[in-house]
């Protein structure tokens, strides 16, 4: 069976990514709260932060892209749950396909949809002020950065739509996930921040990232931020995958 | 086909949910090529057993074999030799109804995916329909829809999970001539309802399930000599509502 993994897998994700470019509401309501955070931290609250750069929307970039990668995970988990809901996932697994591929098409699929959605934010900032000198190794390492990123939260997403008993509960787990950009140096410098809540903020996954997406769009030296921040993405990358591949087992008894 | 092993055999068959023990022992056989009905009311466990033939839940203990390979042993084996067609319509809302027949043909790795879409689409009426999102069908559409998934492949044994639940009176006739073509077509039907015309119509064996054992079955005819001999009485019959209802949309009442 394992030599259909690929083939099956592929199947999958056809399937899925229809259901995404389907519902382009899916699209709109994704990647429309990133860019009001965009267009609301440049134009209305950007004057009054100082970041010690003079090009706010460079600073922003990055943990707006966080954001939107956390709210389009929630879809990840609606739509699993959804299959759960109908028959599809019963009749797939009762079939003589890879098991896993059901799950692998949602998580590629997460990927893409996510990947789509980076791009038009990214086009936005363009047309906002965003510039960067960085090169096609630096993007490179944006890119990959961000598909880590996008992978672990996708797992974490795959447990929330697997043990979830509602729609509004499957997609409900991103919330936190989605604030916590705004308790980070994702708009502020922690430097501004009260001890604690600096404490926190320097000390959550998404200072790091942040930290070393700006300083790769920047051409600065990412020093050891971006290893940080790797480990932050595989630690919960893996504990995810455990975890998620733990309630499939459960769910298909 | 030429051992007549029978299609299902179960033995002993066990699980409960927690405290709630749903199967306390059954034991059934269904013969090769045959429509078998599994009646019980709801709760009984009827779909319980369908999800432990499917391999999609674990009995506590007996053993359960489809088309010569044991459900716990071999389940890949198991899922090779059957489909299941679920009490909810297994089908994907947001595609049309040929590409869900696609996307199955392609995860059972047939030749000509697209050839048997149009070739199922066409058997069950469903051709104009076809490049629709499955969204937009009615109940019966949906349902047909789902027991053409089923199909593809040819798996010799077929689970239909209480198939006509919900159908209107015509979509259930629709369903009922699909399964007896099926079963002309050397397929074992095993078949969950709690109709008793459904199973009274269809199947060549019934077997009831009730408080978590099968406690009768057999063919109709046997069944009904478990009751007195019948007295002849003379009684002016009323045609049926369903008689009724099909007269006037204009459908003949399938023999």
């Amino acid at each position: 069976m394992t030599t259909h993994v690929l083939s099956d897998t592929g199947v999958m994700l056809g399937r899925s990514v229809r259901h995404v470019t389907r519902s382009v509401d899916t699209i709109i309501t994704v990647t429309i709260m990133p860019i009001a955070f965009l267009l609301l931290f440049r134009y209305v609250f950007g004057g009054a932060i100082q970041t010690g750069s003079d090009n706010y929307t460079n600073y922003l970039m990055p943990g707006v892209l966080l954001i939107a990668i956390a709210s389009g995970i929630s879809y990840t988990a609606y739509r699993l749950f959804n299959d759960l809901q109908g028959g599809i996932f019963e009749r797939f697994n009762s079939m003589p396909i890879s098991r896993s591929s059901v799950l692998w098409g949602h998580v590629l699929t997460s990927l893409v949809s996510n990947a789509i959605s980076a791009a038009v934010i990214v086009l936005v900032g363009l047309a906002i002020g965003f510039r960067t000198s960085a090169g096609i190794l630096s993007w490179l390492a944006v890119v990959g950065i961000l598909a880590v990123f996008t992978l672990a939260l996708t797992w974490v997403a795959i447990i929330s739509g697997l043990s979830a008993s509602t729609s509004d509960g499957a997609a409900a787990f991103s919330y936190p996930i989605i604030f916590l950009p705004f308790i980070s140096s994702a708009f502020v410098p922690t430097e501004t921040m009260p001890g604690p809540v600096r404490a926190f903020a320097e000390n959550q996954p998404v200072t790091s990232i942040v930290n070393t997406l700006r300083a790769l769009w920047e051409q600065q030296p990412v020093g050891h931020e971006i290893w940080i921040a790797l480990a932050w993405c595989a630690g919960i990358l893996v504990v995810a995958y455990v975890f998620a591949m733990a309630a499939y087992r459960r769910k298909i008894g | 086909m030429e051992t007549r092993e029978p299609a299902i055999r179960i033995a002993g068959l066990q699980k409960s949910y927690q405290d709630l023990q749903v199967l306390k022992g059954v034991d059934l056989t269904v013969d090769g090529g045959s429509i078998f009905a599994l009646l019980g009311s709801n709760g009984a466990g009827k779909t319980t057993i369908v999800r432990i033939l499917a391999t999609l839940l674990k009995s506590d203990g007996g053993t359960a074999v489809v088309n010569g390979f044991d459900v716990a042993a071999e389940p890949a084996s198991v899922r090779e030799s059957i489909s299941l067609t679920g009490q909810f319509a297994a089908v994907d809302e947001i595609l049309s109804g040929r590409e869900n027949l696609i996307m199955i043909a392609k995860l059972r790795r047939v030749g000509n995916p697209a050839g048997v879409a149009d070739d199922l689409l066409r058997r069950f009426s469903l051709t104009d329909a076809g490049g629709r999102r499955v969204a937009t069908y009615s109940g019966g559409m949906r349902r047909r829809l789902d027991i053409a998934m089923s199909l593809i492949g040819d798996p010799p044994v077929v689970f239909l999970d209480e198939p006509t639940t919900g159908l209107d009176p015509e979509a259930r006739l629709e369903v009922w001539q699909e399964i007896q073509k099926l079963a002309g077509g050397g397929t074992t039907i095993f078949l969950t309802t709690q109709y008793l015309d459904e199973a009274e119509k269809l199947a060549d064996r019934i077997a009831i399930l009730h408080q978590g054992t099968i406690i009768v079955s057999g063919t109709l005819a046997e069944l009904r000599q478990l009751l007195p001999p019948a007295k002849v009485e003379y009684v002016e019959r009323q045609p049926t509502l369903e008689e009724i209802f099909l007269a006037i949309v204009g459908k003949e009442k399938q023999p």
